[in-house]
């Protein structure tokens, strides 16, 4: 039975509120409307409106609110629109969940999941496009989620539940609205590690989020020119998983990183020299990234287009660090 | 509708004029947006007219204004040339934002028209900064900020509220109550529901006025500008509706049909053609030549999107910071 990434995402809420009784889900318009992006429709019939809330337009108090919630015991879901909103909510985020842990000398903790949505790509310009997954993996005391697979959307939520720390999920507004087959076989997945997409011979990708679906489109267009590119998916973007940096590097010695963030002070700049740092020795090129211009996201299609990455500019990009540009 | 007390003829047939170039003006992006000419966002005015037409024709020329992501109707209302607005939702370098920014943020520095903010409640304090600098440069300008009711949940609207009347700063604050944010009626999102109450609070004048009587709002905003212009900010609460779905498409399952049409029936445009026929300031003449006149100003206006021209990809990176002059380095 084909699924989309949307219904996984509300397979993954419901899972969450039918095993964990601590567990509830507050945002705007997240129960009577059924969510900005349709990802909570129905639930309000299913939990009542105790754990399916809608809260006020007031973002750095919602998210607060379950900042406070999760220290006193519950389980907060929290759902902010898109993480362009969560700006509103960055003090309560950083200065209160992030920091309450080391804070209190390790007696307090905010075992609080947020999510928003993120990414480009669908002409709502420069207040509604941004992507600040980057932004927030570079902040200790979070815990950074891409899910850009059908079964990270499906299960990745569920594993964030049990944490003991905040973490934040994003969701690529772009992923929504694709189907296909959730893996039968998968039940559970771990939040350490990233994941390789596509094995390849000669240079490795790094991306996450929509960036995965886009490099993996790239790599076949690269197959038929004779050029293997393994796809590795981060998952998860803080903490970052260096082994699996290491593990790639050593078999196709050629790094190219896609990221949707901006470049300059971003998370292709991280990875970057995170490669250069463990394992310099086993690379036969200079890394590349490819990022998104460092232009607020345009309104005309042509140039949101070209702000972001492509397939065909990554299949560029990627030539030019296999010496074939 | 009110009385129409000091309305002329001219004056009445002009406010109608102004709020049909919305509604045709709207219409017709409806249709665009179906045939792929216009994308994203967008947000319609449709039933909200008299509001952004009512205020704006309150204010001079030197005053300032800042929107909301709904903003059609105060940038047609504020002058903007309907061509410019038109290329700007068709993406179009001869748009009023170069095309850059598309329905939710039309901008016009010339017009003092600050956007088009797409972040609820990011343009108040945006609105009480300009009348700040106004008054430390000692213009007699007026600001007015509009937003909708949705957005006084913000804590950007209190401390806002809270900042311009203690530094007595001449705001007029517009919240457009059309009873729902998104999906979010007022009394799900509020405790206290009186919007007017809210900023009486914060010990500035207040009113509550019928949003759906553009007459009643130019009244109100005349009083409004006129306390704002002595140097106090005061805020006005229009009573109005949307008739549709907040952008273009949403399932409306938070509201019933019935209450759809109760407010259809108090659609600003037909209520000021009747009582403006009633007192003898409108006829039917008049309001069928508006109607013709309007129709080739939107049509013109499409034209003029449709001859305007893409910027080319190479330029996408202009406009991020301002030109440096080149013995400085980048
Ligand atoms: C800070 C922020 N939170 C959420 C949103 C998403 N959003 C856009 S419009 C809207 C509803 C706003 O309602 P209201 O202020 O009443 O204005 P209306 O749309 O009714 O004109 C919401 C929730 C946003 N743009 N900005």
């Amino acid at each position: 039975m084909t699924v989309s990434y949307r219904e996984c995402c509300k397979l993954a809420l419901r899972q969450c509120l039918d095993q964990e009784p601590r567990a509830f889900l507050m945002g705007e318009d997240v129960a009577a409307y059924g969510g900005c992006y349709a990802v909570s429709k129905g639930l309000l019939d299913l939990y009542g409106p105790e754990r399916i809330r809608d809260t006020p337009l007031s973002e750095s108090a919602f998210v607060g609110v379950g900042i406070g919630a999760a220290m006193g015991g519950m389980r907060p879901i929290v759902e902010v629109m898109t993480c362009n909103f969560s700006l509103l909510a960055l003090d309560q985020i950083i200065n209160n969940a992030a920091t309450l842990r080391h804070m209190s000398g390790g007696q307090l903790g905010a075992p609080v999941v947020i999510r928003m949505a993120t990414g480009a790509g669908r002409q709502l310009a420069a207040q509604h496009s941004h992507s600040f997954e980057g932004w927030y993996a570079h902040i200790p005391g979070l815990r950074i989620l891409a899910p850009a697979t059908l079964e990270d959307a499906r299960f990745m939520l569920p594993a964030a539940l049990r944490e003991q720390d905040p973490v934040m999920i994003f969701e690529h507004i772009f992923l929504y609205n694709q189907e296909g087959e959730l893996d039968a076989k998968v039940t559970a997945v771990d939040l350490e590690r990233a994941a390789v997409r596509r094995r390849g011979a000669h240079l490795s990708i790094l991306t996450y989020g929509a960036g995965v679906q886009k490099s993996l489109t790239a790599a076949e267009a690269l197959a038929a020119e004779g050029l293997d590119v393994e796809v590795i998916d981060l998952r998860v973007l803080r903490p970052l998983d260096d082994a699996a940096l290491i593990d790639t590097v050593k078999r196709t010695h050629r790094v190219l990183v896609v990221d949707e963030g901006w470049r300059s002070g971003g998370l292709s700049a991280e990875l970057v020299t995170r490669v250069c740092e463990l394992c310099f020795d086993e690379l036969d090129a200079p890394p590349a990234r490819l990022c998104t211009a460092e232009v607020p996201i345009p309104y005309p299609k042509h140039l949101e287009d070209a702000a972001l990455p492509q397939p065909a500019t990554i299949a560029a990009a990627a030539r030019r660090v296999c010496g074939r540009g | 509708m009110t009385a129409l007390p000091a309305l002329d003829g001219p004056t009445a047939l002009e406010l109608y004029r102004e709020m049909l170039l919305i509604r045709r003006f709207e219409e017709r992006c409806v249709e665009l947006y179906g045939a792929g000419k216009i994308r994203g966002f967008l947000h319609l005015y449709d039933g909200e007219e008299a509001v952004a037409v009512g205020v704006l024709r309150a204010l001079a020329h030197h005053d300032a204004v800042v929107a909301t992501y709904r903003e059609h109707g105060q940038a047609l209302a504020r002058g903007l040339p309907a061509g410019e607005v038109m290329a700007e939702l068709f993406g179009k370098r001869e748009g009023s934002s170069g095309g850059r920014g598309g329905s939710m943020h039309v901008f016009d520095a010339k017009r003092r028209f600050y956007g088009g903010n797409a972040i609820v409640g990011g343009g108040i304090p945006i609105a009480v900064g300009l009348a700040l600098a106004d008054k430390l440069l000692a213009r007699p300008n007026v600001t007015v900020c509009f937003f909708g009711e949705g957005a006084v949940a913000e804590g950007e609207f209190h401390e806002s509220l809270n900042l311009a009347s203690l530094w007595r700063l001449p705001v007029v604050f517009v919240c457009e109550n059309n009873l729902y944010a998104m999906g979010s009626a007022l009394d799900v999102d509020e405790a206290e529901t009186d919007v007017a109450a809210k900023a009486r609070g914060y010990r500035m004048a207040a009113e509550r006025v019928d949003g759906m009587d553009v007459v009643a709002v130019l009244a109100a905003a005349r009083r409004a500008v006129e306390i704002a212009r002595k140097g106090a900010p005061c805020l006005l609460e229009m009573r109005t509706y949307r008739f549709r779905a907040h952008s273009m498409f949403d399932s409306q399952g938070y509201r019933d049909k019935a209450e759809i049409e109760r407010w259809r029936a108090r659609d600003p445009l037909t209520a000021l053609a009747h009582t403006g026929k009633a007192h003898g300031l409108l006829d039917d003449a008049a309001l069928a030549a508006a109607e013709v006149a309007v129709q080739r100003e939107v049509d013109d206006a499409v034209a003029f999107a449709e001859r305007g021209t893409l910027e080319p990809p190479e330029h996408l990176t202009r406009h991020v910071t301002a030109p440096r002059d080149p013995g400085r380095r980048a």
